[in-house]
């Protein structure tokens, strides 16, 4: 399977580990990317908040971009926001013609065009849907049995476009979850909002909303994120909450590929695991659980 | 699910509270958007409230509510309108509004999301640090870089984050956003 990749802004910065995470774990599952020439912000929430126009136009020309080097191919997106903006231009060029003879106006300089013949999938969707847990389970080199994962999906993969799975219930990321061998963090927060910008720009308010779900992450070792907004969010302030809250509320927060890179045994190096600001006490030690292949020879041995 | 029939706006109307008025005409006040909206908590008027105030064309009023820039873009109401009314669009619509207004109660939105589009106009892509350099200047405070110093240090020392000094870009969208200011104000 051959996908155009879009990494976005974050995945270039503050959320580097998302992208080496996702590129070597695709590679292991067998899964072939090449980097979208060229590509362009997609214009996060600041380009809705300011210009509608400017909020298409931006990943409109990414997705023009992926239609004239390859027509047909999807483009895979990790990050949650530009996966929406991306999807929200796909879904106004082919069901709103006069938007798309406006996008194509910005476009026209560049020589670009877009038609929307080209798919915008999230990572997750591609992991869930084009791979599936199987995927995990025939690959499987370390089992992560004891550990406990609270999956959090967050907004913009899922709402307002439900395409992979029910917006108001997820759980997609179960069976791949289960397929490295730990168990699943039952709780209610895993859709519910991180407060996004809030944090820089109404930050009482974000701290609010992700000290809820911190809360409700009580009894995980660890929430698995698919987005770098709310991975940044939910681990970068757990000491204020605490402080705030009087209750420690540390908990380790991974990207999703980086808890199944682990369990597919990559080195921790290629998975960017020293570059994530929330790892708990000891939480590193439990995922460092032996590979089986060792456990095996040591069997043997014995 | 999403709805197949939306209320249609024209582009030209997107910016006039007419055009948010032709988004919510349907609204039958149930309240279902303020019960799901995860910022209801910290706003002064729920957005129930606020849609009655857009229908009613209370403009001035509108804009001195916390509600929309309070909006975090969770999709929430959107997906759960037993109308199907486009109402994160709606709030993004009175957020364009406030930022082509230069309505002061939101400064600090407006200027992060301006320092934001400045940084992709320059490289064609956000530079974070460029970024957060930009908004302190433009929020002339000196003391809010301090807030934001233990998470910076923390990115900077993991290699995160570049320089945060404003550069000169090859500026690759000029074109682009040169066209979206002509439609825009010209449609």
């Amino acid at each position: 399977m051959k996908y155009f990749y879009y990494p976005g802004c974050s995945l270039e910065g503050t959320a580097r580990e998302y992208s080496l995470a996702t590129t070597a774990l695709l590679a292991a599952l067998g899964g072939e990317i090449e980097e979208l020439p060229d590509w362009n912000c997609c214009g996060a929430t600041a380009a809705e908040s300011c210009s509608r126009l400017l909020s298409l136009a931006l990943p409109a020309r990414n997705l023009a971009i992926a239609e004239k080097a390859a027509p047909g191919q999807d483009i895979l997106v990790p990050c949650s926001a530009c996966y929406l903006n991306m999807r929200r231009a796909w879904d106004k060029v082919r069901h709103d013609p006069a938007t798309r003879r406006q996008i194509n106006q910005t476009l026209e300089e560049e020589g670009l065009a877009v038609s929307g013949s080209t798919q915008v999938r999230h990572l997750l969707d591609v992991l869930c849907l084009d791979f599936g847990a199987d995927a995990v389970v025939t690959r499987l080199q370390r089992s992560l049995a004891g550990l406990v994962v609270a999956p959090y999906y967050g907004c913009q993969c899922l709402r307002p476009y439900p395409v992979f799975d029910d917006p108001e219930a997820p759980s997609c990321m179960e069976p791949l979850i289960q397929a490295t061998g730990a168990k699943v963090h039952p709780w209610s927060m895993s859709a519910m909002c991180c407060g996004a910008s809030h944090m820089t720009t109404k930050k009482e308010v974000g701290l609010a909303l992700v000290g809820e779900i911190l809360d409700d992450a009580k009894g995980a070792d660890v929430i698995v994120t698919v987005c770098p907004m709310c991975q940044m969010n939910l681990e970068a302030h757990q000491k204020k909450i605490s402080r705030q809250r009087g209750k420690d509320l540390s908990i380790s927060i991974l990207y999703l590929p980086q808890l199944l890179g682990m369990a597919l045994g990559l080195p921790e190096k290629d998975l960017g695991l020293d570059l994530n600001l929330g790892i708990a006490p000891g939480f590193m030690e439990k995922l460092r659980s032996p590979l089986i292949t060792q456990q095996a020879n040591k069997a043997d041995a014995a | 699910m999403i709805p197949k029939e939306r209320p249609f706006v024209a582009p030209d109307k997107y910016h006039e509270l007419e055009g948010v008025q032709k988004m919510l005409a349907a609204c039958i006040q149930c309240g279902t958007c303020s019960g799901s909206c995860p910022n209801a908590f910290a706003m002064d008027v729920t957005p129930r409230t606020l849609w009655r105030m857009v229908l009613r064309g209370e403009k001035e009023a509108i804009f001195e509510t916390r509600t929309f820039i309070l909006c975090s873009s969770c999709y929430s109401c959107t997906l759960r309108c037993p109308r199907g009314l486009p109402l994160t669009d709606a709030m993004s619509a009175l957020k364009q509004m406030a930022f082509r207004e230069g309505r002061a109660p939101y400064k600090a939105s407006t200027r992060f999301y301006k320092s934001f589009l400045d940084s992709v106009r320059r490289h064609g892509r956000v530079r974070e640090g460029e970024m957060m350099t930009l908004y302190f200047l433009s929020m002339k405070n000196p003391l809010l870089p301090l807030q934001f110093a233990p998470l910076g240090i923390q990115l900077m020392l993991k290699g995160k984050v570049g320089a945060p000094f404003p550069t000169r870009g090859k500026r690759p969208l000029e074109s682009l956003f040169n066209k979206v200011m002509q439609l825009e104000n010209n449609p």
